[in-house]
């Protein structure tokens, strides 16, 4: 029974990781008021580059996701282009994006051959003495860089929001683009950064999957996960806190089904598939008849801002 | 007050603005100095706040100048006008209400820093090197700052607030508080208030305008526009009096009686009635206390009873956000009211009825905002002419529509009407221009002989031949038969239609008159009752 545990509870944070990353990613978007439903194409960006790289400069983990990041970044910038410049419908214009990436990363990941072909990846880092610790040590501590990463990423993202004039203007921007605008922010600059930023994010997300866990590339490899993160947004109400938790209950899911499969005990894949979305609908109509949906969602998520003429 | 030879903190003169060719302010000119409260007096429309953001940078003005402290000023923006200490609360609160109440005022003190270290055109060499250095200061440090300088003003100006409070939870007379904790922190010394007393309630009125006397006293120049005769009397040093775009007089208000004021405010023009004397009939309406909220809590009507009957223009005047907007959408059921009753003739109570059990009844509905509540702009003339009476089978059944029919009768209406700009029946309702718009709403409304109108505001935005039009409706659904409610803040159309006047203040009825009145006496009761 230990030995399950163990072996169950070490697959949990290279999964939470994935999804961790994901939703930061998400609600630095969101919180400066854009809806972003572009994460499972970004993700699959940040995959097949990563890839791509990891394959083109042999032992270079670190460098493979970079660019990975780079690529989400950049495919983003089309996104921020449509939702912030042209104002189109956030939702519609995340969709078609998910789409867009979905067909083609399949083909250039075709095209270029770099499917099914396994790479080293990145390795596991033991941390010195902490690694040694009975259960803790191999649950936490062997496990690859990115793991890591994400504790100063956690607290980069919560200190950029909450510690930085830059956040400050994100957060205004999000909530009251009229007010913000009036104080001399500007609104379009603001959610620029923050969609690129956070698709960054993202893709490091994505290349997470591809470089660091089945270390190698297949299309659709992202396999809903984006849908997820979008999904643990929303649980989280858009706290920092909160998405981390969130990722953490939905690793150890993510981990637990395939070994329960491989214990004898059959539960249907799309199970698992399914829970996120049963646990944000449960959430969302607590809120929602708490009454308390408004105050913790940003106040313009989803709406386009053009500044009212000046007459 | 004392008379100084300087030159007065803010002079705007000669200010005209054109919006899309219509004049909101002609000509105008105010001034105002260090150390005084100065009212901006005036009716609805009569540019007061126009003037007061052209001064604030958020209008440029097509002629005129404004100097501050004598030196000419082009502003093009609110941050430029910040950058001379000019600081403007605006009705409508430009608030982040998710954020702290010190997260909000650093959020405008960071703004006008930027804009005071970005352009070397601001006056004082030391604010600028000051604000440079404040740029460069971490962020807790600088938040440490805003709030010990929050707490500072707030125990200057006698009030007490919590920084850390989010904006959410503030009441609006708190809220207002944190606007002015804005402006005096960004560093203004030259306050403008536009309409500050019209969303508090009478004590947190008072005490407002103290906390603004407290100001002027330590030197700041503070402007209060208003339409409320009682603030000025009691708070102000000098009063400017705006009428139609023109500033018609500036004058000591203790020195003026109310009478001279109110003439002041709503000039002596005698309109020309011609009608039929009025035949009323039964009480088709009665109204009886009335009561609405606002959402959090403040009374925006308040036990307000009235009769309308059967042949007669009820006509319900005062000054626009006196509780006419709550009125009417109460009566219409977009909001229902807390408590009291709406009685129609051989109906009852409809108080709590949905707008479509309204319609079945007969109410004609002519809402102020023609196009959020009247018409669905990108759908055809023809289906916002027949919308209403889908329903009621009047085309076809539920399972299909006869939009042939729907189609011939709107055609009709329009021409009955005199909707004009219709090239096809099929064109989208939004092309119209307001008075078509409104022409429209009205040929639907009447299209079966109206026997209870509720209009509000229904030749707001009408050019002169589109108003006489819309007018004419009214008094021949009056002449019909038909029972009139007509809310408006225009005091010449109420004069004009009504045959009995109610008028609205703080959302009572606060005092009733029957045609003809001495508009004297209406303007002194729309605005000096407390």
């Amino acid at each position: 029974m230990m030995e399950f545990l163990i072996a169950w509870w070490a697959n949990v944070p290279e999964a939470a990781a994935a999804y961790a990353l994901a939703a930061l990613g998400l609600l630095l978007c969101e919180r400066s008021g854009v809806l972003n439903l572009t994460a499972e194409g970004l993700m699959l960006v940040g995959a097949m580059a990563a890839m791509g790289a990891a394959l083109q400069i042999e032992g270079y983990p670190g460098m493979a996701l970079v660019v990975g990041m780079l690529a989400a970044a950049l495919v983003s910038l089309l996104f921020a282009l449509l939702v912030v410049t042209l104002r189109v419908n956030q939702v519609i214009a995340g969709l078609a994006i998910v789409f867009f990436c979905q067909g083609f990363t399949q083909l250039l990941g075709v095209m270029f051959d770099w499917q099914n072909h396994p790479v080293p990846g990145l390795l596991p880092v033991r941390i010195p003495l902490l690694a040694d610790m009975p259960i803790i040590g191999r649950v936490l501590f062997e496990q690859n860089g990115v793991v890591y990463l994400i504790v100063p990423i956690f607290f980069a993202v919560q200190w950029v929001l909450h510690q930085t004039r830059a956040g400050l203007r994100l957060r205004s921007v999000g909530e009251n683009p009229e007010a913000a605008d009036a104080a001399g922010v500007s609104v379009p600059l603001v959610r620029f950064g923050a969609i690129v930023a956070g698709s960054a994010l993202i893709g490091l997300a994505g290349g997470l999957l591809s470089v660091g866990g089945v270390k190698m590339w297949f299309p659709d490899m992202a396999g809903g996960r984006g849908w997820i993160a979008v999904a643990l947004v929303i649980f989280a109400r858009w706290q920092p806190w909160r998405a981390l938790a969130g990722a953490v209950l939905f690793g150890c899911i993510e981990s637990l089904v395939p070994r329960i499969a491989a214990a004898g005990i059959r539960v249907p894949q799309y199970f698992m598939l399914m829970t996120p979305y049963v646990i944000t609908l449960v959430v969302m109509a607590w809120t929602a008849w708490k009454g308390r949906s408004r105050s913790s969602e940003p106040g313009a998520l989803g709406q386009p801002f053009s500044r009212e003429e000046r007459r | 007050m004392t008379v100084t030879t300087a030159a007065p903190a803010l002079a705007l003169s000669g200010v005209s603005k054109r919006f899309d060719g219509f004049p909101a302010l002609d000509g105008a000119h105010f001034s105002v100095r260090e150390g005084e409260v100065h009212a901006l007096l005036g009716e609805n429309g009569a540019g007061k706040s126009s003037l007061m953001n052209v001064a604030a940078g958020l209008y440029l003005p097509d002629e005129g100048e404004v100097r501050v402290d004598g030196v000419v000023r082009r502003f093009s923006g609110p941050l430029e006008a910040a950058a001379c200490r000019i600081g403007m609360v605006h009705q409508h609160y430009k608030l982040v209400r998710a954020l702290s109440v010190a997260e909000n005022v650093m959020l405008a003190a960071m703004a006008v820093e930027s804009q005071s270290a970005g352009g070397d055109r601001s006056a004082d060499k030391v604010g600028t090197t000051a604000s440079r250095a404040a740029l460069r200061t971490s962020y807790g440090s600088r938040l440490a700052r805003i709030r010990a300088l929050i707490d500072d003003h707030a125990a200057r100006l006698g009030f007490s607030i919590d920084h850390r409070r989010a904006v959410h939870t503030l009441s609006v007379a708190e809220q207002q508080r944190v606007e002015i904790l804005k402006a005096l922190v960004t560093g203004a010394r030259i306050l403008i208030l536009d309409e500050p007393t019209a969303v508090l309630t009478d004590e947190e009125a008072t005490r407002l305008l103290q906390t603004m006397r407290t100001l002027a006293a330590a030197g700041a120049a503070v402007v209060l526009v208003t339409h409320r005769l009682r603030d000025v009397r009691e708070h102000a040093d000098r009063v400017t009096v705006m009428r139609a775009g023109r500033t018609v007089a500036e004058c000591d208000p203790r020195a003026t009686s109310t009478a001279e004021l109110t003439e002041l405010i709503v000039g002596a023009a005698a309109p020309a009635v011609t009608r039929k004397a009025a035949a009323p009939g039964v009480a088709r309406l009665a109204i009886r206390n009335l009561t609405c909220r606002r959402h959090d809590g403040f009374e925006v009507l308040a036990n307000l009873s009235l009769k309308v009957r059967s042949g007669e223009i009820y006509g319900v005047a005062g000054v626009g956000g006196n509780g006419q907007t709550e009125l009417v959408e109460a009566l219409l059921g977009i909001e229902p009211p807390v408590s009291g009753e709406v009685i129609i003739d051989g109906v009852g109570d409809i108080a709590m009825a949905s707008p479509a059990a309204r319609q079945s009844i007969g109410v004609a509905a002519i809402p102020a905002d023609r196009y959020r509540l009247a018409l669905a702009g990108t759908l055809p003339i023809a289906d916002n002419y027949g919308v209403t009476r889908v329903a009621s089978g009047a085309y076809g059944s539920v399972l299909w529509v006869d939009f042939r029919r729907m189609r011939e009768e709107a055609a009709a209406g329009v021409r009955e009407f005199d909707v004009q700009g219709v090239r096809r029946i099929e064109q989208p309702a939004g092309l119209l221009s307001g008075g078509n718009a409104q022409k429209l709403v009205i040929a639907r409304e009447f299209a079966s002989a109206p026997w209870l109108v509720v209009a509000h505001s229904p030749s707001r935005g009408l050019d002169v031949r589109a108003c006489a039009d819309v007018q004419r409706r009214l008094i021949d659904a009056r002449e019909a038969g038909a029972a009139v409610l007509l809310v408006s803040e225009d005091l010449e159309e109420v004069l004009l239609l009504a045959d009995r006047i109610g008028v609205m203040s703080r959302g009572r009825l606060v005092a009733e008159f029957d045609a003809p009145v001495d508009r004297q006496r209406i303007g002194e009761a729309m605005v000096d009752h407390a």
